[in-house]
Parts: C-alpha cells; structure tokens; sequence
C-alpha cells in the first residue's frame, strides 16, 4: 500500500494459504520455515478461524492496524477455500480493516468476481517478465489443468493467466499493483518493459525488488550461486520505468506473517529466510552463557554468543555461536565510537535480544538505539527457560 | 495399491482437494493417504493428481516405494554435463 500510510498505518500479513500450484526459483518449499511443521509438530499456517483470532489479537496490539493481507505463504488464490473463508470471516468480524491479496496470478482470471464481492480492493500480482523465454528461467512448474507442465509451456501458461488476471482485475475497479522480483542477468533489462505494458494496463503501484538468495534459503538460484542486485542495480533499473504506475520504494520484502508499522521495521528485522515464507513470526535471540546451559555471563565478558531461533512451535535450533571480541577490558575504552562494543552490535544486528547476566547502563542505551532489547531479568536461569518465556510474551 | 505420503512432507496441503476420491487427509498437521480409499487416479486422471501438484521431491511414493518425483524432477539440478562434455549452465 501507499508510502504514506506505510508510516501511519499498520498492516499484518495472515498465513492462511499454504498451498501453491507454480514453482518459482527463488522459493524452496522444503527448506522455508516450513521445515519446522514437519512431521511430528504441529504447522505454523492458521486455519481460517484461527486467524481470524490472531487478527483480534495483532488488532489490540496495535491499534494502527488498517491493512490485512493473505500473502501465502504459499499463494492465495490456491488455496480458495482456506483463502476465502478468511476474507468473508474479516469482512463480518472486521469490517473497518482493508483486506488485501498477493497471488502469482495463474488462478487470478476466475477469482476477480469473487474478490470484488468480498470487497477485496487490493490485489498485488508477481509478474516478473511477459515472454514465457525469460520465463523458463524463473518457473521451472506449474500444475495446471490436473498436469504438472515443465518448462516453456508452463511459463507460457502462466503468464497467459497473469495478463488476463490483470486486465480483468483492473476492469472490475480493484486496486491493482504489480511486484517484479529483480533477477540479474535473467529480467533485469525486461523490467522496464514490464512497468510499460502493466501500466499501460491500469495497474496502480509497481514494486521492483530484489532477489532474495542467501545460501540457507536453498532455493535454486541460491544453489545455483545466481547474483543478487545491490540498491544500485536496483535504482539503475527503477530508473529506466517510466510508466504510470507509481513505483514503490518502501518495500521490506516482510514475512507471509509480519505485522506492524512498515516505516518502524529496519528490513535486518526480517529474517530473509526465502521469498515464500511460512507461518509466525522467527525471532532470532542471542545469548551470553559460559556453556549454553545458563545465563550466567556478563555481557562485556562473552567471547561468543549463542544466537537462538524462536519459532512458533518453540525454541529453535541454535544457528551458530557468533565470536566477538570482549568488549570490556577494563579500560576506559568502553563505548567509544567503532569500538569492539559497536562491532558486537553488528555481529547481532539480526537478534531481536540479548539475553546475559548482567550488562553495564551505556552498552544497554548502544543495544537499544541498534534495536536490539538487552534482557538481564533472567540471570543464572537456563537457556531453555529463559527463551520459552521470551517466545511466549512475543508471541501474545 | 495406494500412493503413500513420505515425512518429506511439508504440510502445504496442495494434494488434498486435488485428490479425486478424498483419500487424502490432515491428521495432527500432516498428510496421510487412506489406503483403502486411494486408487492411484485410476478411472479418473491419466496421473495420480497428489504426485502431479506436489512441490517437494520424494515425498510422494508409489507402493513400490518408486518416488513420483525424483530428486532433482521439481527444483531442478543443473549445472549439469551435456552430451559434448561442456557444463551448460541453468540458462539453457
């Protein structure tokens, strides 16, 4: 939604839908956070009730909430049922929230009438090319018509699906807006073009963003070692559109479940784990402990910290200890500019916490300004505790 | 005979409205197929529907244990050696 209202206005994202009927190269369904619903735990994605329950809740915590959106963390609109039961259970229960919807467009064509009834005003579409060539190279699948097509054929099929979903969604009044995943070397220079023919179509917002690919992500591209653009080529891109449809710049590329204001959200607060991501939020925690069964070191005194993943179905696996330097030597050096201090704050950037023993009043007030919530309160508990009661007060 | 649902399931639920005799059903949040009710889309569709839209590899087999798709089918393996011995590159 809009630059402004991304700052006054709070939106969340609802996983609802975990099904999707294309493969795109930048998602891996078995290595997003679904791998934590495997067999044995119970899945992150809300059914429609439940969700509805959850936007009660998201709704007290922050009373700016105008914007709810299905965003997967599969694709909307395969899973209508699912979908569908939720927006008409947001429309009786909220009617003053805005829903919206994300779909990479294959089943678009035939849901534009039942969008518009639910009063669905926003949808956004990925289109990342026009021509099924450029195509191959993003969608290696889509199933269609009871078949699993390959190659050309299913680019071709689906971006047949996308123009018509468009033309028919902006035809019908929505608000539509366009995101294109910015793959260098694959669409970057069809991208202009794309902005030309969307707008041309009506098309409200374009979001150009860039390819997510870290290595634990184990999509394709990221197997494949396929470049990312940094904030140049993206810029160098966004400035060769020069369509009408207005071009987003305040994207955080956020969760299929973030929530919260977008202005108030620094994007290292997001863990980039796939383009496609399942379920509750994942936090990311770190702590100081001598051998990982306690909280029993100080903050200046840790050589390492432990960096936790808190899932929704609980404390996750430690990602890694993370060296640093002891900040405190004993010296006045402390909380100098570029000191050790601030290099640990860089090591952490990507924690939501610190959780140690104790930890001195200035590199406290350094914590907070990174973002970073310093938690002494539970000194000499375990580890385990000490993360299961941070995930369920963040999880309320 | 029957399709079976191996743990490289990850829950997504793609296969079950697509199933055409409802074998297919969550149980705990994950996905198992009724065996007794599961007749591998003959009569129906020309391929078994769960195999068809499935996105993980492995994690759907047949009753002999035969994978519908292979490691390597849905994500895709390339670099791979081509016939003249060049490495091609994903691109084609």
């Amino acid at each position: 939604y809009g630059e402004e209202a991304a700052h006054r206005y709070a939106r969340m994202h609802v996983a609802v839908a975990p099904a999707c009927h294309i493969q795109c190269h930048y998602c891996n369904r078995k290595y997003d956070c679904a791998n934590e619903s495997r067999p044995g735990v119970t899945s992150g994605v809300l059914d429609p009730e439940a969700a509805l329950d959850h936007v009660a809740a998201t709704q007290a915590r922050l009373p700016h909430l105008r914007v709810v959106g299905v965003a997967g963390p599969g694709d909307a609109l395969a899973n209508p049922k699912r979908s569908f039961a939720f927006l008409e259970g947001l429309r009786r229960r909220f009617p003053e929230l805005i829903p919206c919807l994300s779909t990479n467009g294959l089943a678009l064509p035939g849901y534009v009438e039942e969008l518009k009834r639910l009063d669905v005003a926003h949808v956004t579409v990925t289109v990342n090319c026009l021509d099924a060539a450029i195509g191959e190279a993003i969608y290696p699948w889509v199933f269609w018509k009871h078949r699993r097509r390959f190659g050309r054929e299913a680019a071709a099929i689906l971006l047949e699906n996308q123009m018509e979903g468009l033309e028919r969604a902006v035809a019908a009044g929505l608000m539509v807006k366009v995101n294109s995943v910015l793959i260098p070397g694959v669409n970057d220079r069809h991208l202009p073009q794309v902005n030309r023919v969307v707008s041309g179509m009506g098309v409200a917002i374009h979001n150009i963003m860039p390819l997510l690919a870290p290595p634990e992500s184990a999509t394709f591209y990221a197997r494949m070692g396929q470049p990312v653009p940094d904030e140049v080529d993206l810029e160098q891109v966004r400035a060769q559109c020069g369509g009408s449809a207005h071009l987003m710049r305040h994207c955080r590329q956020c969760r299929a479940d973030a929530a919260g204001l977008l202005g108030e959200e620094p994007r290292a607060r997001t863990i980039p784990i796939a383009r496609s991501t399942v379920s509750s939020e994942i936090f990311q925690v770190a702590v100081a402990s001598r051998t990982g069964e306690r909280v029993d070191e100080h903050f200046g005194h840790a050589s390492a910290f432990r960096v936790y993943r808190l899932t929704p179905h609980g404390v996750g696996l430690m990602v890694k200890q993370r060296p640093v330097s002891r900040h405190c030597h004993g010296s006045d050096s402390c909380g100098e500019s570029d000191s050790p201090l601030q290099r640990i704050i860089d090591t952490l950037r990507d924690c939501r916490a610190v959780v140690c023993e104790r930890i001195g009043p200035d590199p406290q007030d350094a914590l907070r300004a990174a973002g970073i919530e310093p938690v002494q309160r539970f000194s000499g508990s375990p580890v385990v505790e000490a993360l299961s009661t941070l995930n369920r007060e963040w999880r309320v | 005979m029957s399709m079976v649902i191996t743990e490289e399931c990850v829950a997504c639920a793609a296969c079950e409205p697509e199933c055409p005799t409802g074998a297919i059903m969550e149980r705990k949040g994950l996905y198992v197929v009724d065996r007794k009710v599961c007749v591998d889309c003959e009569g129906y569709f020309d391929r078994p529907q769960c195999g068809e839209v499935c996105p993980v590899e492995g994690a759907i087999i047949d009753h002999k244990g035969r994978p519908l798709n292979a490691s390597g089918s849905l994500q895709g393996t390339w670099p791979k050696e081509t016939n003249d011995g060049t490495v091609a590159t994903w691109r084609h």
